[in-house]
């Protein structure tokens, strides 16, 4: 350590005012403090402070993220080796999809971090710790045929339009990851939608069994819901879909990280799932009684398994920079995120993955959210008068 | 009459170095010095100059802006020099003491005869007056107010704080009469707040009392500062909405001033803090000299000298002077020194109020923090950590961005009256984004005085 810190404090000089890198300080702080909580002491205001900073959040959340990728990793070698019908070791079955997410992962930290980097030595500004999670969130909405330089393409489109262009992390009024997505999604649908959730490459003397579709169950249900995978399936995620988001477990593994460490908001979690519970049982009671596999009849914690719902819910709609602020606001916005993922997935089959398009809209409408709440907390203020 | 409040959202910061309840008498110091700094608001104007005589309660300057602010010097002697700073601001007058202490007479007087003209004479003609302070702003009151009540918090929740039933036994006489002065100024608005359960010496005196509302406070910090239980008791509305209060040691130095006739400015200073070797309480007096008792006391050497407490006190230095409000000292290591990965380690010695470092699974260790500040400014990004630990029916964020905005319209619908730095002060310790809160809101304290 003492090595390492001898030789940041030897080339340091040269990054400092005057020296021969100047414009490169904030590329440069970045590595500092990423090796080294900073010697900076309070001066005015209070004199100690609680122990963690935004590092410290960011780190949070990737770890919260770690169940889904690696069983995001799994499930990739697993939905790849029961399209050919064959049985494979654990181990195996994990390293085909280590192999095939790690790239899009890679590409998505270097090349968004890249951005960031350029971007902090062109206006600068210090390197936020945002991009830590944004870069893990990004692969894991993804479907795993992605082409890397699709990635890219996301990566840098989330880094300046969903974030530098409002001036940084803070203050952006939409996830940039989702938004990522979401330019993916209407640039690209044809790598976005379809079948394109499962990686058929080839398999030496194997064929594609008969039985095989590559319809995820969003498409499924809205057919005919009883063909859906097992509610077994679709909770521990043992079906196609984006390469992060198909196991409510590993999502809730992440949620319960970031509710004991206080890193996530527990409200908007558990607003989000009561309000996609309360439309889907919505739905039930207003069903057609003469189509029994009709989507509106899809039990309503259906819509909790299905999907990205439990992802989203957990990892994209707790962002605090782009949710409501106020607490109330957090239910309001919450409420509605369940609220409209199931209307979407049951109206409107044009956008199976609805959750998405939730969040995002609600992102928008947070401000208005907490607008609300604030005029009725000064009416309650002046009328304690 | 008295209200039960138990408050919920705050925290008590657990540090090492709690004061040892056993008094010390330190010596006065071979100089003394009153900081006009320590009066926010106040131009000063020198009534004295090198040189000359002065007894212990004559007045060394008053407020150009106020001339019946008049300051008072705590020691008789000789004034030895005035300090000048930029601009030629007065930012020290230094005395040297005499060996026994002259004391100018101000006469006594039984505060249930005198009406509350003539105390609020006998208070100014003292230089007293500066005891008492008013919400909002948090600034020496103005005599010509009738304030809608005065408050005098009997407990400090702030970490490390000293414990006021200690300090008041020592002296309860002087404290009953302080208490009498106040209920003479306040007409029957007097507010004392008392921590629940704890303060039998306390409880016992105020029942002498008559006409006082007595209240009951329980719950974390701040539940003890004034500013809180002023929000919970009788909430500040407006900017003409005026309420004083006392600190309980200022209580019993307007006790002395009637019961004895003289401004005797010594009182309970608590050592406290991880770097002092025995923690302790002292007497001493206003403007004494820090060194006098820090060069004995420290156990290290790269130490912050805090006058106060760690989460709204000042800075300061062993060359400094004891200010003229301060209560505390606390002394604590500086942390200017880099910490390798200190973002990724487990943490289990590092306090957070979220539970991202493992230090949530010993809830009831102490700790020894240094002034890091663990991390580098942010804009806001975490929602909801402020408002843990503010127990006012406030939006802290919304507050202070509508402050950064220079708002003055929704900062007064948000509530800046209600509330001052040291209200703030622990969302500034749990920030994430190392925003200086108190700070900002001295920004917006400042801009709605002024243009509100």
């Amino acid at each position: 350590m003492k090595f390492i810190r001898r030789l940041v404090d030897s080339v340091k000089p040269h990054f400092e005012k005057g020296g021969k890198f100047e414009k490169l300080h904030p590329a440069f702080e970045a590595l500092e403090t990423f090796l080294f909580v900073p010697e900076a002491t309070n001066s005015d205001g209070v004199h100690v402070r609680d122990a963690m900073d935004l590092k410290r959040t960011m780190i949070t959340v990737v770890i919260a993220l770690v169940p889904c990728l690696l069983f995001g990793m799994w499930n990739v070698g697993h939905q790849h080796y029961l399209a050919y019908g064959m049985e494979m070791p654990l181990m195996d079955t994990f390293m085909f999809g280590f192999w095939k997410v790690l790239p899009i992962v890679i590409v998505s930290y270097a090349v968004g971090l890249g951005a960031e980097f350029v971007f902090a030595v062109l206006k600068g500004h210090p390197v936020s710790e945002g991009y830590l999670v944004t870069g893990l969130l990004i692969p894991l909405t993804l479907p795993v045929t992605i082409p890397l330089w699709m990635v890219a393409l996301a990566a840098i489109f989330c880094t300046i339009l969903g974030k530098e262009i409002f001036g940084g992390t803070g203050m952006n009024f939409m996830n940039p990851a989702l938004l990522a997505r979401a330019f993916l999604f209407f640039a690209f649908p044809a790598f976005m939608s379809g079948d394109i959730w499962n990686d058929l490459s080839p398999e030496a003397g194997h064929q594609i069994i008969d039985a095989y579709t590559g319809a995820t169950n969003l498409v499924t249900f809205d057919k005919d819901y009883t063909l859906l995978n097992s509610v077994g399936d679709m909770f521990w995620g043992f079906e196609k879909g984006s390469i992060g988001e198909t196991s409510v477990f590993a999502c809730l593994l992440g949620a319960l990280i970031l509710i004991i460490t206080g890193v996530g908001s527990w409200r908007i979690i558990v607003a989000s799932f009561l309000g996609a519970w309360l439309m889907g049982s919505l739905f039930n009671v207003l069903a057609p009684a003469d189509i029994p596999t009709h989507a509106m009849h899809t039990p309503a914690y259906y819509h909790w398994l299905m999907g990205g719902f439990a992802f989203g819910a957990v990892f994209m709609a707790t962002d605090p920079v782009s949710a409501a602020q106020t607490e109330t606001g957090k239910w309001i916005y919450g409420l509605l995120i369940g609220i409209f993922t199931v209307l979407l997935r049951v109206v409107n089959p044009a956008y199976p993955e609805a959750v998405m398009l939730s969040i995002l809209l609600m992102n928008v409408f947070a401000p208005l959210i907490d607008h609300i709440v604030i005029e009725q907390h000064i009416k309650k203020r002046l009328r304690r008068a | 009459m008295g209200k039960t409040i138990t408050i919920r959202r705050g925290y008590d910061i657990k540090l090492k170095g709690a004061a040892e309840k056993n008094i010390q008498d330190i010596p006065l110091s071979d100089v003394v010095a009153v900081k006009p700094p320590d009066f926010s608001l106040v131009v000063p104007k020198m009534l004295v100059e090198a040189g000359d005589e002065v007894l212990a309660g004559q007045a060394l300057f008053f407020d150009k802006n106020r001339p019946d602010i008049r300051i008072p010097s705590p020691v008789s002697g000789e004034i030895a020099e005035i300090v000048r700073g930029e601009k030629r601001r007065i930012m020290e007058v230094r005395i040297i003491p005499d060996k026994k202490l002259k004391y100018q007479d101000f006469k006594t007087g039984s505060p249930d005869k005198l009406d509350r003209e003539s105390v609020i004479k006998h208070l100014l003609d003292s230089g007293v007056w500066n005891y008492i302070r008013q919400r909002p702003f948090s600034i020496i009151a103005n005599h010509e107010d009738v304030p809608k009540a005065i408050f005098v918090s009997c407990f400090d929740s702030a970490p490390l704080a000293p414990d006021l039933n200690f300090v008041i036994e020592s002296d309860k006489e002087n404290f009953q009469t302080g208490l009498h002065v106040l209920q003479t100024l306040a007409q029957g608005n007097l507010h004392v707040c008392l921590q629940k359960g704890s303060q039998e010496t306390l409880a016992g005196l105020t029942n002498q009392l008559p006409d006082t509302n007595k209240h009951q406070i329980s719950g974390p910090h701040p539940a003890g500062n004034v500013g809180i239980q002023i929000h919970h008791i009788l909430p500040i509305q407006h900017k003409n909405d005026i309420v004083w209060y006392v600190n309980p040691q200022d209580v019993l130095i307007i006790g002395r001033l009637f019961a004895e006739g003289k401004y005797r400015a010594e009182r309970l200073v608590a050592l406290t803090g991880s770097s002092v070797s025995k923690p302790s309480y002292m007497r001493m007096i206003s403007g004494q000299k820090l060194a006098s008792v820090l060069d004995q006391a420290l156990n290290t050497d790269h130490v912050r000298v805090i006058q106060g407490n760690v989460l709204s006190g000042k800075k300061s230095s062993q060359g400094d002077f004891l200010s003229f409000y301060v209560n505390q000292l606390t002394v604590i290591p500086e942390g200017d020194q880099p910490e390798f990965l200190g973002w990724l380690l487990p943490g289990f010695h590092k306090l957070s109020l979220s539970r991202t470092y493992f230090s949530w699974l010993s809830p009831n260790r102490k700790y020894n923090l240094d002034t890091n500040m663990h991390g580098e400014l942010r804009a806001f990004v975490m929602t909801g950590q402020y408002d843990r630990v503010l127990p006012m029916n406030i939006y802290p964020v919304i507050l202070l961005k509508a402050i950064l905005a220079g708002d003055i319209e929704k900062m007064e619908a948000l509530g800046i009256y209600e509330i001052a730095e040291e209200d703030f002060a622990l969302c500034e310790f749990v920030c994430t984004s190392k925003i200086p809160v108190q700070n900002i809101v001295t920004q917006g304290l400042t801009l709605a005085r002024e243009e509100g």
